[in-house]
């Protein structure tokens, strides 16, 4: 089962490295990992994507806690929350397809941040589900590029993670 | 609230100054370009004193050696680059048994760091896998609060060893110096009391099991908590047994132990394990050694009781019903007070079935042979040193035979690698030993294989005068390779045999020390007991063992304490 979980670590230099070291030391799956500052500069908070079952989950939050530059850990998956992921599409925007690729772009609200002669680029916001099927929709012969951030995601409402 | 204000002094001072502060007596230690300026201040005080051992390897496991064998930290201090990879497995070592050891490592100065400098490697890199915290200490003016923080982590919680990684140019650099007298971080502050809720449940299945076991393992030795875990066993009145790393920890020659369990351990224990109706596990962690395969192990429905300051440790491998995370002396303590009026169940059924598994005598061996049988060794061996000995051991056959044959009555007696199971650990891991506890008799159980791979630290004894005896029982075969191919490859003994081994008593003498060689099994106990005597020399004990013994009882790997083979099976 696809898990996300949200972790608030020391922002000192490893802390990176020895989080994601303890996924492929014990056989963990990453789908996705971000991370970045917190308004709080000593601190960031990184966002793993990870699938397993309910022991192997329940061992890997254990583990992350163990790790001392580990402030907190939730399971976000646990109960309501969102989460969020920026992709950057790269698509053939020549004379004959440019009105179309704007229409699809519009449809699924992304923004053309760049043009040229023959390209767009997207910036498309949302679930991963959601990015899936954008790219799905299009020609696949008209995609260029694409790069995507993997998923943040923060609990709904008074659920909050602090250090 | 400094302890200690002067004026600026260099990194180098600073090092030596921490371990000052921290009350080290012993750094074991090999120098190195990356680590002069430490050295040189070492040689300028005598507070702390240095051992030199002859491979940093040696260095690491002396460290866990005298750590295992006092309550306190072991402190090792290594170059840069090949200084830290060969104290790698010592450190990977101490990190599977969780003993809190403190290892201070050179590195190449700051400005040449990631140039591929000489003997330049990326030590916090190599080394994060295998400790519970490592460290780069970049700037000097964070260079005590670093030390201080690592034996912090180290002591603290399921304790570990913790890596201080320094640059040249850190131990050169001058600032003032304050030793903080205690850390306090955000993101670590290990459990200490237990969650009152599931004593209280835990104390009701204790109090309604027919057919209870005390399994406790490591944790019991390393938290020093063996005087409230004897006292609880006698309490209840429940049978009792250790893993391998938890031997001594309860008093083997009383009759509610049962003896160690798990692949090796014995018929009684292991059939305990399985059909209890209630376990209290206690700092123990279900490993593969000790119940093999958990489906097996979860044929036998009972309900499980698991005490560890790690909450990763529990549910780990075995559902548990009633987890108690925290400190096992406080959680023991609360155990104690809940139980002191209280009155188990009747369980002399329970023990009569225990006793009818005892009466298969699960560890008998030949006692007319006419080659030396290593039981017999061993037996002789608790005999000679009644019982008192500091015993370390290398890995493989000996080390299970010593497991079974001497009866440790107190904890931090045995001293062996357990998690990782380090052929070459006994010798060195014997030198801390005998360091942590002068006059006390030390014997380094090994094997003719095991102890050629830290032999160099022969030199080492001689030079700090360790009055060690090395008992080496010899078959001229890496004896657990070797029945494990017997066993499972249709005896075809791969690379098992040694045909071009050493006279080891020549050896000995070589490096400066008294070696014997015994033949016969009339020669045993007076060799022992001459060697034994001689309360200032190194003996180096040759037995010529049986090439064929094997180590009974066996859970074969994978396999579930139901597919347990005794010696009379075959």
């Amino acid at each position: 089962m696809r898990h996300i979980i949200s972790i608030l670590v020391e922002n000192e230099a490893g802390a990176l490295s020895r989080i994601a070291g303890l996924f492929s030391a014990r056989g963990y799956n990453i789908e996705s990992l971000t991370v970045a500052p917190t308004e709080d500069a000593s601190m960031s908070r990184m966002t793993v994507v990870t699938s397993g079952s309910d022991d192997v989950v329940e061992q890997i939050t254990k583990q992350l806690n163990k790790l001392i530059e580990v402030v907190k850990v939730v399971d976000l998956s646990e109960a309501e929350h969102i989460e969020r992921e920026l992709m950057l599409i790269k698509v053939r925007a020549g004379a004959k397809e440019r009105d179309e690729m704007k229409r699809a772009a519009d449809i699924f609200r992304g923004r053309i941040i760049d043009v040229s002669d023959n390209t767009y680029t997207i910036e498309l916001t949302g679930d991963g589900a959601k990015l899936d099927a954008f790219i799905k929709s299009l020609d696949q012969g008209s995609i260029i590029e694409t790069v995507r951030t993997g998923a943040s995601g923060i609990g709904r409402g008074s659920r909050i993670l602090r250090g | 609230m400094d302890r200690v204000k002067t004026t600026a002094i260099t990194g180098a001072e600073i090092v030596v100054r921490c371990l000052q502060e921290e009350g080290v007596e012993y750094v074991f230690g090999y120098p190195g370009g990356a680590v002069l300026f430490i050295y040189d201040e070492l040689f300028k005080q005598d507070k702390v004193r240095h051992v030199l051992v002859r491979h940093e390897q040696g260095a690491a496991h002396a460290a866990d050696g005298y750590s295992r064998s006092s309550q306190k930290v072991g402190v090792c201090l290594v170059t840069s680059g090949p200084g830290v990879t060969n104290a790698v497995t010592g450190i990977a070592t101490a990190y599977m048994d969780s003993i809190p050891m403190v290892v201070l490592t050179g590195q190449v100065p700051t400005h040449a760091i990631g140039l591929d400098a000489f003997q330049e490697c990326d030590t916090v890199g190599i080394t994060r896998p295998i400790v519970k915290h490592n460290m780069l200490v970049k700037d000097v003016k964070d260079l005590a609060s670093s030390i201080k923080k690592a034996f912090h982590i180290a002591t603290t919680g399921r304790p570990g060893p913790v890596v201080v990684d320094i640059p040249k140019d850190v131990t050169t650099a001058t600032c003032e110096f304050h030793y903080p007298e205690s850390v306090s971080l955000r993101s670590y502050n290990p459990a200490r009391r237990g969650h009152a809720g599931q004593l209280k449940k835990a104390v009701q299945l204790l109090l309604e099991a027919k057919r209870p076991l005390i399994y406790t393992g490591g944790g019991v030795v390393l938290s020093d908590s063996s005087g409230q875990l004897t006292e609880l066993v006698r309490l209840l009145g429940f049978p009792c047994t250790n893993t391998l790393m938890g031997l001594g920890a309860y008093p083997a020659t009383d009759p509610q132990f049962l003896g160690m369990l798990g692949m090796h351990g014995t018929y009684e224990a292991n059939l305990a394990m399985q059909n209890c109706d209630v376990l209290l596990a206690v700092g123990a962690r279900f490993d593969d050694r000790v119940i093999g395969d958990p489906a097996n192990f979860a044929q036998n429905p009972r309900k499980i009781i698991h005490i560890d300051i790690d909450p990763s440790s529990i549910s780990k491998r075995v559902k548990v019903d009633v987890p108690i995370v925290g400190n096992i002396p406080d959680v023991l303590a609360d155990f104690l007070s809940l139980l002191q009026d209280a009155r188990p169940q009747d369980i002399k059924p329970w023990w009569k079935q225990i006793d009818q598994w005892r009466a298969k005598d699960c560890l008998k061996y030949d006692r007319k042979s006419k080659i030396i049988k290593p039981q017999y060794v061993l037996e002789k061996l608790y005999e000679v040193t009644k019982g008192e000995a500091f015993v370390t051991s290398d890995v493989g056959q000996h080390q299970m035979w010593a497991a079974q044959f001497y009866k440790f009555n107190q904890p931090r007696r045995w001293i062996n690698s357990g998690g990782l199971g380090t052929m070459g650990f006994g010798l060195p891991a014997a030198m801390g030993v005998q360091m942590a506890n002068p006059g006390a008799t030390v014997a380094c159980v090994t094997g003719e294989s095991s102890i050629q791979m830290c032999l160099q630290e022969l030199s080492t004894c001689k030079q700090y005068r360790l009055p060690i005896k090395i008992v080496n029982l010899n078959n001229k075969y890496m004896g657990m390779v070797r029945q494990w191919q017997q066993f499972f490859h249709g005896n075809r003994y791969s690379e098992s045999y040694m045909d071009a081994l050493p006279d080891f008593v020549k050896l000995a003498e070589a490096y400066g020390h008294r070696g014997v060689l015994i033949e016969n099994p009339a020669d045993v106990e007076p060799a022992l007991k001459d060697a034994f005597a001689r309360k200032s020399e190194l003996v180096f004990l040759d037995f010529l063992t049986d090439q064929t013994e094997n180590v009974y009882p066996m859970i074969p790997g994978g396999k579930g304490i139901t597919e347990i083979i005794l010696s009379e099976d075959l």
